[in-house]
């Protein structure tokens, strides 16, 4: 009998229940809220007279609609505030294990502030009613966003209807060249296999490149599994892991620990598994990627031109680069390195962790940002992540450079708050998703590694920063 | 969710078709945190002179009083009767929950759109899938005679007009069976409650540091 991979594993440990035609039950282990998605949930417990199955499992924080800055004058859009203040309420109500309310020193991005204090965990099932659930896949545990509907399901009885996913093997081999960061590896895997590549699959990430990156590259692959098309990306837990987790607030303490670490080890995907599909890249031939399109496979090394659509056979595939064009303000056959922007923002679950902001800081150093760049905002991904860049200094680097420093927050990824994009806006931005209007109504975003976009912040325009 | 079995209730024609979801509850209502309270801006658009944002008063709102549901005969209406495709556009489940809220429990129409069709059901409500004559029966006789009421049955399918007449309709087994017992996914998965709870205890002693 062929071995078991990872995702396997994960999911053979949680079947609660499985019907004839194969839907599941899963047992879920953590259970994460923000504002946003949780109301109705919360709601409609409350009109059917339930209660949470374990409020134990509870990590809630809000991050979508909070500002960042001012953070004296509280939520200033009442529909922003009324969702803030009912997370807290609801909160309040049903208890949970951690809850980091507005303005709180440790609170922050959802995704950004589970693992930090060790309630994700490798083995676990991790769901949030957000996409980007993904993230925590990079520890090894099955993560993945859910509904409202489903939100409320889990919080009623603990477990999730599912069906098991197919698996696929995306293998980065060989070694990253300087400058090379995951947020390209991420990129160039979803230019390779596009935005569908990953449907009905769960992507399991290994091979040199993956086993080489820290935690929080690891996070950053993960999250961006979703824009893959992929519910969840996981890594094998190893050494790095544990590692990490040794010490954290939640992570298992004593004995438990040593136990645990022992049960983590045995999540590695078998010799022997086999995978229903495998896509492999070769580290070395990865370069620093641009977005240019208003979908994350529209994508492009940063020596690439702009695409011509009267190259493109297919005519499907033409409409679609006219129309990305045409809302992008872009003329065919531009170098990516012409591209002037207005906006820079350093943030988001995909790179605002304490990594990504010194690998930003190590090209901010000493240089200004260009007089043509309107605003370029650096938000840290949570109260933790701030405290200690501010303890390194990384915010007088920025401060110095002409970066504003703000509070934690999703910002301007998707623009809820007041962080955002005018029409017509050019934007380098660190975050996960260019599609249109995400960053503001007609707001035009190209993504990028977090050294990429302090790079085009200073030259004004898209630079190779493997040449800075 | 509210079981379903039988209803004797004052129908209310809709007589457009196509009626999308952005009709019936409009998007800024989205922006609530609730599920409930949609009721009152059911149909915003069409039912107000004015523009409806959600927490709104509506009660010295300026009323359509050309659209069907303002008009006094068919207050306290349980039973829609709608035109095909009805609940089509953005897969919003604030619809369902809009017609629900303002005491709807049956839908009768020729056709629905698949998302909204389903959403019906998780939230208690009966769409009934009739042919276009029996529609256009129940719109004519509606509209004649003031306190037309209809019979629904779910237990044996049928629906009983003010004449005596019956007709009968089709509906998936376990719809039914959800829908006549109250049952919701939660409430079907709470089923297995003692499934999870022996579940939760092997996976406790296994790893004991996910509870904490
Ligand atoms: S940072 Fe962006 S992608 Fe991440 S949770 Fe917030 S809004 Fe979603």
């Amino acid at each position: 009998m062929a071995g078991k991979t990872l995702y396997d594993k994960l999911w053979d440990s949680h079947v609660v229940h499985e019907d004839a035609d194969g839907t599941c039950l899963i047992y879920i282990d953590r259970h994460l809220v923000h504002e946003v998605t949780s109301p109705q949930a919360f709601e409609g417990l409350r009109l059917a007279g339930r209660k949470p199955w374990r409020a134990d499992t509870l990590v809630a924080n809000p991050d979508h609609n909070t500002p960042t800055k001012d953070w004296e004058k509280g939520i200033e859009d009442p529909i922003s505030r009324l969702q803030v203040e009912t997370l807290d309420s609801n909160i309040k109500e049903t208890g949970a294990l951690v809850y980091f309310p507005f303005k709180h020193a440790n609170q922050g991005i959802i995704h950004v502030i589970g693992p930090e204090n060790g309630t994700t965990l490798p083995g676990m099932t991790v769901v949030c009613g957000d996409s980007h659930t993904s993230t925590h896949g990079a520890f090894g545990a099955l993560a993945h966003g859910i509904g409202t509907s489903e939100v409320e399901h889990v919080m009623a009885t603990q477990t999730l209807i599912a069906k098991k996913s197919k698996r696929l093997l995306v293998r980065v081999d060989g070694e990253l060249g300087v400058g090379v960061t995951a947020k390209d590896v991420a990129l160039a895997v979803i230019g390779k296999i596009g935005t569908a590549g990953g449907n009905g699959f769960a992507i399991e990430f290994g091979g040199e490149v993956i086993r080489a990156l820290s935690m929080e590259g690891r996070m950053t692959i993960c999250n961006m599994a979703i824009e893959a098309g992929a519910r969840a990306g996981i890594i094998a837990p190893d050494a790095k892991t544990a590692e990490y987790l040794k010490g954290r607030q939640y992570a298992p303490k004593a004995a438990d620990w040593d136990k645990a670490v022992a049960y983590w080890n045995t999540l590695a995907t078998d010799a022997d598994a086999v995978f229903d599909s495998v896509v492999e890249l070769k580290g070395a031939e990865i370069a620093p990627q641009v977005t240019w399109g208003t979908s994350p496979e529209q994508v492009l090394p940063i020596n690439g031109r702009v695409p011509d659509p009267a190259q493109e056979q297919d005519a499907t595939k033409r409409t679609s680069i006219e129309n990305a064009l045409k809302y992008m303000g872009l003329t065919a056959n531009t170098p990516i390195e012409d591209i002037k922007l207005d906006k820079i923002f350093i943030g988001s679950c995909t790179n605002s962790r304490i990594e990504d902001l010194r690998a930003a800081a190590v090209v901010a150093k000493g240089k200004k940002v260009a007089s043509s760049i309107q605003l370029a905002m650096v938000v840290p991904g949570s109260g933790q992540v701030k405290r200690m860049a501010e303890a390194e200094g990384l915010d007088k680097i920025f401060t110095e450079a002409g970066f504003e420093w703000r509070e934690p927050g999703c910002s301007m990824c998707l623009a809820m708050n007041a962080d955002r994009l005018s029409p017509g806006e050019r934007c380098a931005s660190t975050s996960n998703r260019n599609f249109e209007g995400r960053q503001g109504q007609g707001g035009r975003t190209h993504l990028v590694s977090p050294a990429m976009a302090v790079a085009a912040a200073i030259a004004g325009h898209f630079v190779d920063v493997r040449s800075v | 969710m509210k079981a379903f079995t039988q209803l004797n209730g004052l129908a209310c024609p809709i007589d457009r078709a196509n009626i999308d979801t952005d009709a019936i509850i409009p998007k800024q209502f989205l922006k609530s945190i609730k599920r409930s309270g949609f009721g009152p801006y059911l149909f915003d658009e069409w039912r107000y002179k004015d523009h409806g944002e959600p927490g709104m008063d509506c009660t010295n709102r300026p009323l359509n009083s050309d659209f069907v549901l303002n008009q006094p005969r068919y207050k306290g209406a349980q039973i829609m009767l709608a035109r095909e495709n009805f609940g089509c556009g953005s897969s919003r489940e604030h619809a369902p929950w809009a017609i629900e809220d303002y005491g709807f429990r049956v839908i009768i129409a020729p056709s629905y759109a698949d998302i909204f069709f389903n959403n019906c059901y998780k939230n208690g409500m009966l769409p009934i899938v009739a042919s276009h004559a029996v529609v256009d029966k129940l719109f004519k006789e509606c509209e004649a005679t003031a306190g037309y009421s209809l019979n629904v049955d779910l237990t044996s399918q049928t629906v009983t007009l003010p004449s005596g007449e019956t007709f009968t309709f089709d509906i998936h087994p376990t719809s039914k069976h959800n829908l006549l017992n109250g049952l919701d996914e939660i409430g079907l998965t709470l089923l297995h409650a003692d499934k999870i709870k022996a579940f939760e205890g092997k996976h406790k002693a296994a790893q004991p540091w996910l509870f904490a």
